[in-house]
């Protein structure tokens, strides 16, 4: 309101006499004219920022929030595929047909074991990578770019030159274990072997993506503090403990929880690596994770409910291993 | 053609002056590399690029060669007559054309939305900012594959199977890209600048076409090919609502040559290594920028 009197000052200004109505009619008209302006900026200023972040959140509420929310509730019904817009209400018998199935503990188990040897050795050998390549380098933009042609690389791709690569008679990697005499290992029935086995097409996407990752936050760490715990007599690999690592705090914590999530996702490498071309991992479900499982469940066995229930119960897991992860890093910042 | 995204801090190595430090001192980046580190760095870039030369090593060969014992280590003669056998039989052709339109809109819209709301995140003050964000960042941690089922349903009633829209409209969600916007425009636009285009009497949205969007134009172009990237490449969605002789992407396409019953294994790798050169192409050009864009977009507040 009170531009109101702002856009008024400027005629008084002049000095000029009273009583001339042309040129008073004239100043009202501008004054309005100002007011107007002046009311437009001010909503410009108040709601544009809404206007510039709503779409964002329309499509977030179209295809992220309200499918989530869509699926508790699918999850209390019996859909089948065939007929997904039939919903009959069978209360929590979802949730407990599931958890009578061995094959849903299967998975989970799977997925976590799974997700820890693809996360752990993916993040350590990043974080190796980084500190090498955070050394002045030759061709350091050559080994940035190809060590992230594996994250170009599609999970299919990957995953179908991975089968072959993993061949228990004529695979490639048989055949080096092989020349330094280990015997031919079973990479789709052993259970152990399996897993490694698709953990290792995960570790070969990521790991150079999360390297440069660590890159970008061991080049934001001023040196000073590099050169003062030197002066302090602390010597290359102190330095990396106390500087480099306290630094890389957040990052660290960033990539683990972008990692938690991914692994729990975990799909298409266990889908594409089954030679049987089956849905459920394995012969015997040995690498059969919870996102399978939950394809398997959903369209092949055709009961999109019980998926629904699948889905939630990650949900639900994933929101544990949130609030688990926050109240560490609450900890961790709280100790330092 | 100015396409650099770092910023500015990270200043080249400064020499120290004043007393001299012992050799550890000069730690941190500043140190040369030595042979074993250049060692490691080449044995991980073979490891790196090893699946994918032999993807087309496994192509050029005929079944019969990949089973046999030791594996190839060098191309045959057939590389190009299975890439064109592959080509039709997974139905390529379409899946790139597909694969571009689905990629390229998402990429496009995914761009635009995220720089105005970034915009709107760093620079604006509006009621209720940190919480929005707080949101934005909270829709990072919810993973798209939890509610695949409601959009099947979805894409069921709509009768959208096999249709573009159902594989774009899903992936224009992108909490990633606002972050990265807001991120950069923090620091590559200086408030002064604004307030100089809001006194000249330009409205918002004249303000965001006229010296956001040059100013965001890097970083744009950084979070456009990380979007086509990530869409060209997004698997359990598409392989859900599209088949591979429908309407697939180059993903379903794959997949499908490798679920399908062809026994043959170098067709399959011919397929793998089509769907993959594109992606590397443009990886070997702009690689240098994608690589400053992921490393921009990991330095986070």
């Amino acid at each position: 309101m009170a531009t109101r009197n702002d856009t008024a000052a400027p005629p008084v200004k002049g000095g000029a006499a009273p009583g001339r109505p042309p040129e008073d009619a004239a100043v009202e008209k501008e004054r309005r004219r100002r007011d107007r302006l002046s009311r437009r900026w001010q909503r410009d200023i108040r709601w544009s920022p809404y206007a510039f972040v709503s779409p964002f959140f329309l499509l977030f509420v179209a295809f992220g929030l309200f499918p989530l929310i869509y699926t508790g509730w699918a999850s209390l019904h019996q859909v089948e595929l065939t007929a997904p817009t039939d919903m009959n209400w069978v209360g929590l018998r979802n949730y407990t047909r599931i958890f009578d199935d061995d094959f849903f503990w299967n998975a989970a188990k799977n997925t976590l074991t799974i997700g820890i040897i693809s996360t752990v050795p993916q993040l350590l050998m990043a974080m190796g990578i980084a500190h090498i390549l955070n050394y002045k380098l030759r061709a350091s933009t050559f080994f940035r770019v190809a060590m992230l042609a594996p994250y170009a690389t599609s999970i299919a791709a990957a995953s179908l030159v991975f089968v072959l690569l993993f061949g228990r008679d004529y695979g490639m990697i048989n055949w080096a274990l092989d020349t330094v005499g280990i015997d031919a290992v079973d990479w789709q029935n052993d259970t152990w072997a399996s897993q490694i086995a698709v953990s290792s097409i995960i570790i070969w996407r990521w790991t150079g993506y999360n390297a440069l990752i660590y890159l970008a936050a061991m080049q934001a760490i001023p040196h000073d503090l590099y050169e003062s715990a030197a002066l302090d007599g602390a010597n290359r690999w102190q330095q990396f403990i106390h500087v480099t690592l306290p630094a890389l705090r957040p990052t660290i914590l960033f990539t683990c929880v972008v990692s938690t999530i991914g692994a729990s996702q975990v799909f298409g490498e266990p889908l594409l690596f089954d030679a049987n071309k089956g849905t459920s991992g394995g012969a015997e479900h040995q690498f059969q994770t919870l996102g399978l499982y939950l394809y398997e469940q959903g369209w092949v066995a055709q009961h999109l409910g019980r998926a629904s229930a699948i889905a939630w119960t990650m949900f639900l897991i994933l929101i544990v291993i949130g609030i688990v992860n926050y109240v560490i890093s609450r900890r961790l910042r709280a100790s330092s | 053609m100015t396409t650099t995204v770092t910023p500015p801090e990270t200043k080249p190595v400064e020499k120290t002056k004043g007393p001299r430090l012992p050799k550890s001192a000069r730690a941190g980046g500043q140190l040369h590399g030595g042979p074993i580190a250049y060692a490691i760095l080449i044995v991980f870039t073979l490891v790196s690029l090893f699946p994918l030369v032999w993807t087309a090593i496994a192509a050029s060969r005929d079944n019969q060669r990949l089973a046999q014992t030791p594996p190839p280590f060098w191309f045959g003669s057939g590389l190009f007559d299975k890439l064109e056998i592959a080509w039709k039989d997974a139905n390529l052709g379409e899946a790139f054309f597909n694969t571009t339109i689905v990629a390229g809109t998402s990429a496009l819209t995914i761009v635009f939305m995220s720089t105005i709301a970034g915009f709107a995140f760093a620079k604006l003050r509006f009621r209720g900012r940190g919480a929005l964000m707080l949101i934005v960042i909270g829709t990072m941690m919810v993973p798209p594959q939890l509610s695949v089922i409601p959009l099947y349903m979805m894409v069921a009633k709509l009768d959208w199977t096999d249709q573009l829209q159902a594989v774009i409209l899903p992936s224009l969600v992108s909490a990633f890209g606002v972050f990265f916007m807001r991120q950069y425009l923090i620091q590559a636009l200086p408030d002064e600048i604004i307030e100089a285009a809001r006194v000249d009497g330009a409205s918002s949205w004249r303000v965001v076409w006229h010296v956001v969007f040059p100013a965001a134009r890097p970083a744009m172009a950084v979070l456009g090919m990380l979007t086509f990237v990530q869409t060209w490449n997004d698997f359990m969605w598409p392989f859900l609502v599209l088949t591979q002789m429908g309407n697939p992407t180059v993903q379903v396409a794959v997949a499908g040559l490798g679920r399908g019953y062809t026994p043959d294994q170098s067709l399959i790798m011919a397929g793998a290594l089509l769907g993959t050169l594109p992606l590397l192409l443009v990886f070997a050009i702009f690689g240098k920028q994608i690589v400053g864009g992921i490393m921009q977009g990991a330095v986070k507040g």
